[in-house]
């Protein structure tokens, strides 16, 4: 059988070694054995973002990656933004616009519009539908969410 | 959902890749973005022991420049291509194609010699990389060999590469100064239901089509009835030819009624998509020359 591997990477700004199966996905290591429950599964197909983190600052769908990719490499949750108590500045933005209802897609779509901001600092309307095309809400009609992204802007 | 366990693989370079895919044959799988891999693994349509992680293999790098290519190397994602300022200045059909692929994070995530080597129907680059005559480097233990783009999707889920072949690098020849492309994809669903990549070449005022459609079939589909229906057309008569021209061809194709639409419905929207790829890349061609 299939030996237990060391996973060796940076988790929220924190160097971390788990112990895992060569074939964990990411999202359940991060949820059973890292505790950063923020990390949701829904369609586990790629396509809704809910599972949504950064790898090296770019946004990777967790259900569908191997933990063990992400040896050596940096891996920011929802738990990793807000720094001494403080919301992160898009978090801040999609609390000050109300841009959430129930609240399961918000870890993906806060993620996504940091990745978004740190590689485009002054998205236009267009580029910003476009990077937050794969993340899906069933709440809030997107408005409100496009309004707290275009406040960063 | 979750993966029957394997033995996890991480080799540095292409020697050790090869060593154990002799070693394990059908039981071993390679990988790079695992974007449908991992899917496949997941919903227990495949089955492997041994996988072979290729992000590592220093020999499959990046994107390179030769004179009159690009090289991108088999671990390049669609994001890394999107992003890139050489394809950018080269190839920017085949740039602003790769940023337009799935969502962003199977775009960071996935490579675009996974998308050829898995070759699922509704996939974008085949026909775009066919009309511009863009070949696939294909490399074993022993050998290498290249094969057009445009042949070497078989079918649904096949291709030309053997078994104990991988792919290093997809060449891309550099869009001439008298040459323009336009990709056109449409769908309701993540992927494509249709899609066409239109080439025009301007020699002396007298233009060139290269056609190519994708997605509706299950590889890719050269139309060459309207490449010659076109043929020494001045751009002004254009639109009295076109229609009818892209109209008799696409009503003749074979395509299949499923989720993505009605084969009517596909081939109604080939036709359209067809007529403002090919005007719009007659005209940049046009521009281009003046
Ligand atoms: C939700 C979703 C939406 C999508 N939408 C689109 C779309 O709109 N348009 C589109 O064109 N595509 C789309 N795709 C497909 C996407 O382009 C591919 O998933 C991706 O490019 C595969 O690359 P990968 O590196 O992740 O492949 P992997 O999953 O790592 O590998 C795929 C296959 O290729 C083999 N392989 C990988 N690298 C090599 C190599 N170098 N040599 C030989 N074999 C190799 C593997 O063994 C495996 O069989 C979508 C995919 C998903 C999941
Ligand atoms: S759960 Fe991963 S994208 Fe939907
Ligand atoms: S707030 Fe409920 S899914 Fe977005």
């Amino acid at each position: 059988m299939t030996e237990k591997q060391s996973l060796s990477f940076v988790l929220n700004g924190e160097s971390r070694e788990v112990s895992i199966d060569a074939s964990e996905l990411l999202v359940d290591v991060l949820r059973e054995k890292c505790g950063m429950k923020g990390t949701k599964r829904s369609c586990d197909v790629e396509v809704c973002g809910a599972c949504t983190v950064l790898a090296d600052g770019l946004p990777i769908s967790s259900c569908t990656t191997l933990a063990i990719d992400m040896d050596g490499r940096d891996v920011t949750t929802i738990e990793g933004l807000a720094r001494n108590e403080k919301l992160s500045r898009v978090q801040q933005a999609f609390v000050d616009h109300a841009a959430m209802q129930c609240g399961f897609c918000t870890p993906g779509m806060v993620l996504a519009t940091t990745a978004l901001l740190e590689t485009n600092e002054k998205p236009t309307d267009a580029e910003i539908r476009h990077f937050l095309r794969g993340n899906i809400c069933r709440c809030t009609g997107y408005i409100k969410i496009l309004e707290a992204v275009k406040s960063l802007v | 959902m979750f993966i029957t366990p394997f033995t996890h693989h991480r080799p540095a370079g292409l020697h050790s890749v090869f060593d154990i895919l002799a070693k394990y044959g059908d039981d071993a799988a390679v990988y790079a973005g695992g974007t449908e891999l991992l899917l496949a693994l997941k919903a227990r349509v495949l089955r492997y022991e041994h996988l072979i992680d290729l992000k590592r293999v220093k020999e499959l790098g990046g994107v390179r420049v030769e004179n009159d290519f690009i090289g991108i190397g088999a671990l390049a994602t669609h994001y890394r291509i999107a992003n890139d300022p050489v394809v950018l200045a080269s190839i920017p059909e085949y740039a602003s194609l790769s940023d337009g692929i799935a969502n962003i994070r199977v775009r960071v995530a996935g490579t675009l010699a996974g998308n050829l080597s898995f070759a699922e129907p509704h996939s974008d680059p085949p026909a775009l990389l066919a009309a511009m005559g863009a070949t696939v480097q294909l490399v074993s233990a022993d050998s290498e060999r290249s094969v057009p783009v445009s042949e070497f999707i078989a079918g649904e889920f096949t291709t030309m590469r053997e078994d104990n072949e991988l792919i290093s690098e997809v060449r891309v020849p550099v869009t001439q100064p008298n040459e323009a492309f336009r990709f056109r994809s449409f769908g309701h669903l993540e992927r494509p239901a249709v899609n066409v990549a239109v080439g025009c070449k301007n020699d002396d005022g007298k233009t060139a089509f290269r056609i190519w459609l994708g997605a509706i079939g299950d590889h890719p589909i050269h139309a060459e009835k309207v490449e010659t229906a076109l043929r020494g057309v001045p751009r002004a008569s254009l639109r009295d030819v076109l229609p009818a021209a892209t109209e008799e061809f696409t009503s003749g194709l074979s395509a299949t009624s499923d989720l993505h639409g009605s084969a009517d419905y596909k081939r109604h929207l080939a036709s359209v998509l067809m007529q403002r790829a090919v005007n719009e890349a007659a005209e940049s061609a046009s521009s281009k020359e003046s």
